[in-house]
């Protein structure tokens, strides 16, 4: 008797579950179908205001830079409102949370995108952070102002790239560390995307270069224990070591070099993620050492004066400038220019519109120039040398902006292979 | 009467499930939440299983990502190689070289059913090896929720350490199709979310009738003591090893589901810390009841998305105070509140009687 009943419950509910999934899946197949147009967009902007989202991790890991980017964002969308707003219309930003959590950021692009109905997205750090919203911001035919460094090597139609690319940053570099005389290289780096391919690109350029490469070592970006590998820099004895370290595991990296008796007048570092935030929290003087750039805050210019005592009247300001808060402060003077060249808020006319106009900012950094057709900027890279007091004096600059250029097509060393094999891949 | 009456209560429950997930909430939601619940609905699968491991069978699992990443990296590999296409390698692989073969661990992934099949073979043999290594050696308590949340942290580091195979740090992405659906169409994604939400039920079917089956009852009388249970002939650890291995086929379904539905598999995913979520909502849930587990993550899945809308910054302060006061308020979890509400209901009745009699 037990048993038939159990069995009879079974059945009930297997005839359950299977008759709702037929119920609930009826129609939904559509298999391999011509790719449907995009959802339409629902940004209303027949008001005197404009939505626009601010993607930033303001909890979990990355929050300590991330934080300083919105705040930088929320600055630079008060400015244009206090100067009569794109095309008239005052920007009403809405900030989501990242959360150092990819799945987080494409949920949140999403929903500025669907719910709030947003006509433009900023933000976003590491590149999974990147690499969640672009299925989204494409998918929605949104926009996405990403104002970080990073490894090049992609595009989209739907993301503008308001940081480095690498020919921007670390080929420049590689030029400044030839011009030095540099025979022999080491490169230290956190195991991810970005330092993999920075190393990849510095690799082949070192051997065009004739600089030997003498060591390569990766630790895992939450790993700050760097005594073996900076060990093997003292056997090594290189000229210089490149770093592409990123976040706290720099602190490990610096205490080991300093540990270990190395100093900048003999084995100077060369880093792309220390900034002037980052140089005061490296727990030791790391002056005399190097780092490559677009923006330093000790740029002279009228526009960069105006930028730095802006920020530092900025409520909750981080005290100092730095480049990724400079790449996204110009993100949003960039779109103010492109929706007023265009006319329009629509997606695709902005995107027409940098193709057909010269779309230009002058910048903290300079006069930059939006290279439509892969949504870049052209940036002028400086080298900067710590100072005593964490600030950077620029040793080495290539004087005119440098086009981004990243699948490094003007490159000759760079295997044609790899580049058709990628760009193929991105479609 | 009321026996059998008790015995179709959790059918009931689950048919009620089935209906507001399948029926209702397609019906009413917009894509967007659609898509967050179906995310929800993966992390209830794991806490299914959390349930049984731990709520009845008393063994606190806190590497459960490790299970979810099985899932999830079958998931993923095959939805990358069907997004590059035939004889093409994922786009982070080129850029060591372009011309490489394919990793030989990642060709068979090509083919659809060998991935579904691995979904479940890979924890079923996973699970087996640890679970017979670990309670064969009567490791149980703290010592074994210490080794398992060992392995998330282990896992975690071999992936974001083996970039050039599993994407690293940065993880899988890049996905466009899902077994030949485009995943740009939003009713494709739907039927994603019904397969999920199906899926959910599913287990909570599993485990209902394991904790009513002579297996359950062994499983509980293992959890509260296992020496009695071990001298009245049975071998705890077999009872503890199919608890153990049904659990992380669950958390290997959630994980391969998610993967559709965000869009990104990543170590951060699956680490020491995603894991303690996992159990975080258990634990809010009610882990020995049968809905506690799933009630708890929808809530905290839910909380998450909607606290962090509300209050971007200092949402995660909000969500720590609400853990707190459920724990401490109800600490049988949220499940308990019907119980609770039941055994009022009892007295009043029996006071009734007693007025009635009197």
């Amino acid at each position: 008797m037990f048993k038939s009943r159990n069995r009879m419950l079974s059945v009930t509910a297997a005839a359950l579950t299977t008759g709702l999934i037929l119920s609930s899946c009826g129609g939904a197949t559509t298999k391999d179908a011509a790719p449907t147009a995009a959802p339409k967009s629902c940004v209303d902007t027949s008001g005197d205001t404009v939505k626009l989202g601010f993607l930033n991790s303001l909890t979990g890991g990355m929050a300590i830079s991330e934080k300083t980017v919105s705040k930088t964002l929320h600055m630079a969308a008060d400015e244009i409102n206090a100067s009569g707003g794109i095309l008239g219309k005052k920007i009403v930003p809405i900030q989501e949370d990242g959360a150092t959590d990819w799945p987080t950021f494409a949920e949140k692009e999403e929903k500025l995108l669907t719910k709030d109905c947003v006509a433009a997205t900023f933000g976003g750090w590491t590149s999974s952070s990147r690499k969640a919203v672009k299925p989204v911001v494409e998918k929605y035919n949104g926009l996405f102002f990403y104002p970080v460094q990073y490894e090049g090597l992609e595009s989209s139609k739907n993301i503008y790239y308001t940081g480095a690319t690498t020919n921007q940053q670390i080929i420049p570099a590689m030029d400044f560390l030839k011009a030095q005389g540099v025979k022999t290289l080491f490169l230290a780096g956190s195991d991810y995307v970005f330092p993999r391919t920075a190393n990849a690109i510095i690799k082949l350029y070192a051997a065009k270069l004739g600089i030997k490469i003498v060591g390569e070592e990766y630790v895992p970006l939450d790993k700050a224990d760097w005594t073996t590998q900076v060990a093997k820099i003292v056997k090594a004895k290189p000229d210089f070591v490149f770093n592409t370290i990123n976040g706290s595991s720099n602190v490990g990296f610096v205490k080991a070099y300093y540990d270990a008796g190395l100093s900048p007048k003999t084995t100077p570092i060369i880093s792309v993620s220390i900034a002037e935030e980052e140089a005061p929290a490296m727990g030791h003087d790391v002056s005399g050492n190097y780092a490559s750039w677009n923006y330093f805050e000790s740029i002279k210019s009228p526009a960069n004066a105006k930028f730095i005592a802006d920020w530092k009247k900025y409520p909750g300001n981080s005290g100092v400038t730095s480049d990724p808060m400079e790449a996204a402060y110009d993100s949003l003077y960039l779109y103010k220019e492109l929706v007023e060249k265009a006319g329009s808020f629509d997606v695709d006319k902005i995107n027409a519109a940098a193709k057909k106009y010269k779309i230009t900012f002058n910048a903290p950094e300079g006069l930059i120039t939006l290279d439509g057709e892969n949504h870049h900027i052209s940036k002028v890279a400086n080298i900067g040398q710590i100072q005593p007091d964490n600030q950077f004096k620029i040793v080495w600059s290539s004087g005119t902006p440098i086009a981004p250029d990243p699948y490094l097509k003007g490159y000759d060393w760079f295997p044609a292979a790899t580049r058709d094999a990628l760009v193929k891949a991105a479609g | 009467m009321t026996t059998k009456l008790k015995s179709f209560l959790p059918l009931l429950g689950i048919a009620a499930l089935a209906i507001a997930l399948l029926v209702v909430a397609p019906a009413v939601l917009s894509d967007l939440r659609l898509n967050n619940l179906a995310k929800y609905c993966c992390w209830a699968m794991v806490a299914v299983g959390i349930g049984l491991a731990w709520g009845r069978g008393g063994m606190l699992v806190m590497g459960q990502g490790v299970f979810f990443a099985l899932g999830a990296y079958a998931m993923g590999m095959h939805m990358q190689l069907e997004s590059v296409g035939d004889g093409g390698i994922p786009t982070f692989m080129i850029l060591y070289d372009p011309l490489a073969p394919l990793p030989a661990f990642w060709e068979p992934f090509r083919s659809g059913a060998f991935t579904i099949a691995m979904i479940v073979v890979a924890p079923v043999v996973v699970a087996s090896i640890l679970g017979f290594a670990i309670f064969k050696r009567r490791v149980k308590g703290a010592y074994f929720a210490i080794l398992t949340q060992a392995l998330a942290v282990a896992l975690a580091t071999l992936i974001s350490g083996t970039i050039k195979y599993t994407g690293g740090d940065t993880g899988l992405s890049g996905f466009t199709s899902f077994f030949g659906y485009t995943l740009d169409d939003p009713l494709n994604r739907r039927l994603i979310f019904t397969i999920t939400a199906t899926l959910l039920v599913g287990c909570l079917v599993v485990a209902w009738q394991l904790y009513r089956s002579r297996f359950g009852e062994l499983l509980v009388a293992t959890r509260d003591a296992e020496e009695r249970v071990r001298f009245l002939g049975y071998d705890p650890a077999n009872i503890k090893l199919v608890a153990f291995v049904v659990a992380a086929v669950m958390a290997s379904i959630g994980g391969a589901m998610f993967v559709p539905i965000v869009g990104i598999m990543a170590p951060k995913s699956m680490d020491a810390a995603a894991s303690i979520f996992f159990i975080a909502g258990v634990a809010l849930g009610g882990r020995a009841a049968l809905f506690g587990p799933v009630l708890g993550a929808l809530a905290v899945g839910y909380g998450q998305s909607t606290l962090s809308e509300q209050w971007p910054g200092t949402w995660i302060y909000v969500l720590g105070l609400l853990f707190i006061v459920v724990t401490i308020a109800l600490p049988g979890g949220i499940a308990s509140l019907a119980t609770r509400g039941a055994g009022l209901l009892a007295r009043l009745r029996s006071s009734d009687r007693k007025a009635a009699s009197a």
